[in-house]
């Protein structure tokens, strides 16, 4: 957080020292590829997701507010502080503005330990006072313990917590990340969400949080914004402007070999996923969040080979939707097995030759279907 | 073996090295991240050494260096004697005949520092100053062994340059290959080959050390 004193008042839980301020434009002449980042936006303090494909500008537009590119025209400012000022020529380098960035492949000092390299950015505190600072950001990220080793010495989610550690500890006025949990698995990624959520409800600073990830999107942002070649498209929240359920086309149809006209009973906007029921069944399947009313009607499809058939009943799985049901037939075609499962509904599930007979499926067999929340496509019904 | 000449070359060469070190890292770092478009034509100077016959460098230096030319005046009105043909002018000479020896090393591997290092290192932060002597220098330390080496190993075994701006002044300008030729002319070849001999395995020692060093980094070689 900002220490200025010059904070404008507002009756809003959080006062405008804090808001980060971007309007610019940027052109770039690449390869013959004529490319322009064009933005305006206002961010408060908490999480805001920037969502969009690659190239799309996502870190162009981190480099321009950290102070590592220079954008053609515009403004940037925090609260009072102003960085950027083309009008004013105003461009605070990069070492004076106090932007936090974790850069999407970490950038760690690969000569420095880890408790060095959280130190870096200290450089200008005595040594006790630099080894209390990193003593309490090593302790809240969990990383008190790794002290001494080197960056090329620990796991990949330990060296996102040194990062974060690292950016953090200088006590910045915005934070960014660049895609910073990519190359993470889930569980990983909620824990160190978690802590940053943690360290943010203490220090409350804009967080700018890019990624291409669609789940990242519903699991973290209060707000999204959409950034497609160079523009913003759509802000607001992930439920509100991750897109409405696609309308297909019938060829688009084709591929699934199994659709049914579902209703949507519970949206789940936390996680990312609501609950839908197969119409005239019981069968309830998770589905990922689109935008669509509780009650309404939607069509799900579900491509056979995406299934998984289990002649036991699974335990300890990641995935969803387990659905009891019973064997109609088993048909060979090609080197494709094609089982009709009855479990309330009809569904076609494609196996391979050798998992047919180490299954040993025939007509009337209890199994288990195994069905991976983002498995279920959503479409708008006709 | 001569050991006034051999002690003479290794404080030659120990000088040259390390005002090149000093004058070598601001150049290299130039070099390496300046993006001014005629940099080329800096680099193309400092290389030319590299190409240039010694005797030719050696003949220009030595007419910087005499009484007619602003240089040679300004020293000679400062000293009152003359830099060409004496141990200071011997060490202009063979600082600028091994500069590309120190600073192509450098420059080489200032380049291979990861970019957003010293991004991240800006973010933090640091000075150019900061970054640099925190993040590039120790990063570079193969190619700072190399330039420093190589330096060193090129000064101790010239000959051209030296006999042309110092001529053959025991215990001032004659240096171990100044000797070796001198023992050859006199057909005295045993006392040519122990001095041979002797350059030779420091030149192998200080190669040995370059390469040992870079195993890992591929900057061994200046002018890659």
């Amino acid at each position: 957080m900002t220490t200025q004193t010059t904070s404008v008042g507002t009756p809003a839980d959080f006062s405008l020292r804090d808001v980060l301020t971007i309007q610019i434009r940027k052109r770039f002449s690449n390869a013959g590829r004529d490319f322009t980042l064009d933005v305006a936006f206002a961010l408060a303090p908490g999480i805001t997701i920037v969502f969009g494909p690659s190239g799309a500008g996502k870190t162009t537009l981190l480099d321009c507010v950290a102070g590592l590119t220079t954008p053609d025209s515009g403004k940037i400012v925090v609260g009072d502080r102003v960085l950027f000022d083309e009008a004013q020529a105003i461009d605070l380098p990069a070492q004076s503005r106090r932007i936090g960035y974790v850069f999407q492949d970490l950038a760690l000092f690969p000569h420095l330990t880890v408790e060095k390299n959280v130190e870096y950015g200290l450089a200008g505190l005595n040594k006790n006072e630099r080894r209390n600072k990193s003593d309490v950001i090593l302790e809240s990220f969990r990383i008190a313990h790794l002290r001494e080793r080197k960056p090329g010495e620990i796991s990949g989610g330990e060296r996102q917590r040194v990062a974060l550690a690292r950016a953090l500890v200088t006590d910045p006025c915005v934070l960014l990340l660049d895609e910073p949990m990519a190359a993470l698995d889930a569980a990983t990624k909620s824990k160190i969400i978690d802590d940053l959520r943690a360290w943010n409800a203490a220090h409350d600073i804009p967080i700018l949080y890019v990624t291409h990830n669609r789940e990242e999107v519903f699991a973290l942002g209060d707000r999204v914004l959409v950034l497609e070649n160079g523009r913003i498209i759509a802000d607001g929240t992930p439920h509100g402007v991750m897109g409405a359920p696609r309308r297909e086309s019938l060829a688009q149809l084709i591929g699934f070999e199994n659709i049914f006209h579902a209703v949507v009973i519970a949206i789940q906007e936390k996680r990312g996923t609501m609950r839908c029921r197969i119409a005239e069944s019981d069968v309830e399947l998770e589905t990922p969040l689109v935008r669509a009313d509780v009650g309404s009607t939607l069509l799900i499809g579900i491509r056979a080979g995406d299934i998984l058939l289990a002649t036991v009943q699974p335990a300890g799985l990641s995935a969803r939707n387990i659905i009891p049901g019973c064997v109609l037939s088993v048909t060979q075609r090609d080197v494709i097995v094609a089982v009709r499962v009855n479990c309330g509904v009809e569904m076609e599930v494609h196996l391979t030759l050798a998992a047919r007979d180490s299954l040993q499926l025939q007509p009337d067999r209890e199994v288990w279907l195994i069905v991976k929340t983002y498995s279920c496509h959503l479409m708008a019904a006709s | 073996m001569d050991w006034q000449a051999f002690w003479l070359t290794i404080r030659l060469a120990v000088l040259v090295a390390a005002v090149l070190l000093a004058l070598g890292l601001p150049i290299a770092y130039w070099i390496a991240y300046s993006r001014r478009r005629w940099r080329f034509l800096v680099e193309a100077m400092v290389a030319l050494p590299i190409v240039l016959p010694p005797t030719v460098l050696g003949f220009y230096v030595l007419v910087a260096l005499g009484s007619r030319s602003p240089l040679g005046r300004w020293w000679q009105a400062m000293t009152g004697h003359t830099l060409a043909f004496t141990f200071g002018g011997l060490v202009i000479g063979s600082i600028i005949y091994s500069l590309p020896f120190a600073v192509q090393p450098f420059a080489a591997s200032f380049k291979l520092v990861d970019s957003r290092l010293i991004a991240a290192s800006a973010t933090l932060g640091a000075s150019r100053l900061q970054t640099f002597a925190r993040v590039i220098l120790p990063l570079s330390l193969p190619g700072l062994v190399t330039g420093i080496a190589l330096s060193f190993a090129h000064t101790m075994g010239e000959f051209g340059m030296v006999l042309m701006v110092g001529g053959n002044i025991p215990g001032i300008t004659k240096t171990v290959s100044i000797d070796i030729y001198d023992k050859v002319q006199a057909l005295d070849y045993a006392g040519a080959n122990e001095t041979a001999l002797v350059l030779l395995l420091i030149s192998f020692a200080v190669l040995s050390l370059v390469y040992g060093v870079n195993r890992k980094v591929g900057v061994a070689w200046p002018w890659k």
